[in-house]
């Protein structure tokens, strides 16, 4: 009954699946992303308080909520490796974490730009911006750990111990602003109130955040199938179809 | 043959380590020294007037403590798997957990302890008032001892591993830093008179948190370093 399910931890199935997937992710992540963009660039009224430099919001936002997203992707994937010992779902953090560490990287650089007009400063140590630091050097930890060692059975199983270690600090960014008086805004969406932010400047946010998932998708496909190659490179199946 | 209680194998883990430490007491002491030697290069790379020190007296004990336990960490692990006890223990059927939160106990015992008797010395060193003596060695007691069972994680992941001291600081050091932000926390307001109590219930928290689930993943990095 579970056949259709457990088809998906088979290498051969999934580098077919993901070639086939891929393509309509990335077309529907770059026309989403294009639409956004003009949408959060062009239609979106100005800010009352910041007038256009808020637009940078329709990139750090989203950035900021995949690196979260793609944290505790690969946290679940390595767990589901670490448990049911599936080679794929090993193989699925390590593609997932690089992809992680950009949007992090992303989400703090266009912080920092926003920051510099808004809040007069490139940088300030509070708690959300150094949390997100931090979960900027897990994902380098991450990666690390993982190319250290030149048994792969011991780097896959190693490196989950580490990330589901580490997925204590998505919470911890996520609520940062709560807990703590920071200078960073206070939630305006993800809350159970009604969302603080006007519904025009809402709606091209959540296209882009929609796009940044289906290039999620899309980079994932990519990348797993990447790793897949490189995991299974003496295997016939690879062999006969290449 | 009757299985031993856990707690007998538990308490005959940390005596052993206690005398393995006392034949290389020189290796127990050189974590201190590197510990004293960091907090002097403070005052000579900064300024000497102690009133200006003394702002940054708490952090700087924090994190050099925080350093010297890290570099402590590395031969947690390291002699036990390389001469196969720790496989022994892994077959042992004894429960994993307990065996290692033993050996760390032994660890912090020998390595957190002492920075933590040292630390109001070399705080006063740095300009540090005596009103915050009490909060200095509460929150070191508290972060050096949850940075030892989080360092076990670390160092029983990269055991073994080329290089493993920088790659042991390099995992370690992000999940040591909410330690590091509310022990400082505590130390500075400590200084300027009001009550600690709020950082020190939260590393205290932090503390019970890591002790009752860092076992759990200390237990299973070992069983993953030594299954091949």
């Amino acid at each position: 009954m579970w056949t259709w399910l457990h088809k998906f931890a088979s290498p051969p199935h999934a580098y077919r699946l993901l070639g086939r997937l891929a393509p309509w992710f990335g077309w529907s992540s770059l026309a989403l992303i294009l639409l956004a963009t003009w949408w959060g660039l062009v239609k979106a009224p100005m800010d009352y308080q910041q007038k256009d430099a808020f637009r940078i919001l329709y990139v750090h936002a989203p950035s900021a909520w995949m690196s979260m997203f793609t944290y505790v992707v690969m946290a679940v994937a390595a767990g589901i490796g670490l448990v049911w010992r599936i080679k794929l779902a090993h193989a699925a953090a390590a593609a997932a974490a690089p992809i992680g560490a950009s949007f992090t990287f992303l989400a703090l650089a266009t912080g920092s730009i926003w920051g510099k007009p808004m809040w007069g400063t490139w940088w300030v140590w509070d708690a959300r911006l150094t949390s997100e630091l931090i979960l900027l050097f897990l994902y380098l930890g991450y990666m690390a750990l993982r190319s250290s060692f030149d048994d792969p059975q011991r780097a896959d199983r190693a490196s989950a111990v580490l990330a589901i270690v580490g997925v204590i600090n998505v919470p911890i960014i996520h609520y940062s602003v709560e807990w703590w008086s920071t200078l960073h805004q206070p939630a305006s969406v993800t809350k159970l109130d009604k969302p603080s932010i006007a519904i025009a400047m809402l709606i091209p946010l959540f296209i882009m955040i929609a796009g940044f998932q289906l290039y999620f998708g899309w980079a994932i496909c990519r990348r797993l199938r990447g790793e897949i190659l490189r995991r299974e490179r003496n295997a016939t199946w690879l062999k006969e179809i290449s | 043959m009757r299985r031993a209680a856990v707690s007998a194998a538990a308490w005959l883990v940390f005596q052993r380590d206690l005398t393995l430490a006392w034949r290389r007491w020189d290796e127990v002491a050189q974590p201190l020294i590197f510990y004293v030697v960091v907090t002097t290069l403070f005052p000579l790379a900064t300024t000497p007037d102690l009133n200006e020190l003394s702002k940054i007296s708490g952090g700087v004990v924090w994190v050099a403590a925080l350093l010297s336990s890290l570099l402590a960490l590395e031969s947690l692990f390291r002699s036990d798997v390389e001469d196969g006890t720790m496989e022994q223990w892994v077959l042992s059927g004894q429960p994993l957990g307990w065996l290692v939160l033993a050996k760390v106990a032994c660890h912090w015992v020998l390595t957190g302890l002492p920075l933590v008797l040292v630390a109001p010395i070399v705080g006063t060193a740095l300009g540090l008032p005596f009103n915050a003596w009490g909060t200095l060695v509460l929150s070191l007691l508290l972060g050096t001892a949850t940075l030892s069972i989080l360092g076990g994680i670390g160092a029983a992941l990269t055991v073994g591993v080329r290089r493993g001291s920088v790659l042991l600081s390099l995992l370690v050091l992000p999940l040591a830093m909410p330690l590091l932000i509310f022990g400082a926390r505590a130390v500075s307001m400590a200084m300027d008179g009001d009550s600690p109590a709020g950082p020190l219930q939260l590393l205290a928290a932090i503390f019970f948190l890591v002790l009752s689930l860092g076992p759990l993943a200390v237990s299973a990095a070992i069983r993953i370093s030594v299954e091949n």
